[in-house]
């Protein structure tokens, strides 16, 4: 029988190696990464509570809406990534310090 | 120890080891690699919390989608960063990291706390749904229940977010474009 603390620990543990890769890469796409990890445990979390809910599948359905949203999220995140690139030749979020023009 | 147990902790165990490599490794490709390794993992845990159907839409849109977007993004980003990545040095464990780390541990430790405060199996709503058996077992299929419910309980967050993957898509495609010179 697995218990719902293990789901919860193992998200707690993604979580913050998401929280790390964050605040320590100095590169926006390994930022990214961490955001989608974090994203990833939050979903974990939903789907292991999602198993008591048997009528109204409330769980299952917001972890689909969370998928969703974070593809939306990427798709975004990368053009503006690209467009940084562009203009600065770097893609180190420290290094990017003016708006346009 | 069930079968079931072992493959549990197994999955865990295979997600936690590659999102700490993603969080160590100095190339960002195989980073991106191990992450891909992170996301099959969690779609097994998925299918071990009985949710298989997102666990296929985990595999399709994640691995499928969002992978090969990032993969996409940074080839297409050059030669330069990468070189530029490569000659950083980033060990796991130096003086510049030392506050990152210092606030995960630390956020890790509340967490853990929480969740052993929290005492997530004697929840009231988890207890009645057990007595009442409303909690999804391992013989039951869940499509078509998802399906009917995402078409009458829960169609004002699809019409939502079907809205808002539209303005993504556009925005996207708005900031993608080529400047043109003036």
């Amino acid at each position: 029988m697995i218990t719902l603390t293990d789901f919860l620990l193992v998200s707690a543990g993604l979580f913050c190696t998401g929280l790390y890769i964050i605040l320590s890469k100095k590169n926006a796409i390994q930022v990214l990464i961490g955001i989608e990890l974090m994203l990833n445990a939050a979903i974990l979390n939903l789907v292991a509570f999602g198993k008591y809910d048997r009528l109204n599948n409330g769980g299952q359905l917001f972890a689909l809406f969370a998928i969703v949203l974070a593809a939306a999220t990427t798709a975004v995140a990368l053009a503006i990534i690209l467009n940084v690139y562009k203009k600065y030749k770097t893609i180190d979020p420290g290094k990017v310090d003016g708006l346009k023009d | 120890m069930t079968m079931v147990q072992i493959m549990f902790y197994l999955m865990a165990f295979i997600a936690l080891a590659s999102a700490l490599f993603v969080a160590a490794s100095k190339s960002l490709v195989r980073s991106v690699f191990m992450f891909f390794v992170t996301l099959l993992a969690l779609a097994g845990l998925y299918v071990l919390a009985l949710a298989d159907f997102i666990a296929i839409t985990q595999i399709v849109i994640y691995v499928g989608g969002i992978l090969v977007l990032i993969l996409f993004a940074f080839m297409l980003s050059g030669k330069e960063v990468l070189a530029d990545l490569q000659q950083q040095n980033n060990r796991f464990i130096s003086i510049s990291k030392f506050p990152a780390l210092l606030l995960a541990v630390l956020f890790f430790i509340v967490m853990v706390n929480i969740v052993f405060k929290t005492d997530a199996d004697h929840l009231f709503w988890v207890k009645k749904a057990v007595e009442l058996k409303t909690e999804i077992t391992p013989g039951s299929v869940m499509v078509n229940n998802i399906g009917i419910n995402l078409m009458t309980h829960y169609l004002l967050p699809f019409e939502a977010i079907s809205i808002l993957l539209m303005m993504a898509l556009v925005g996207a495609a708005h900031l993608a474009r080529k400047e043109r010179m003036p």
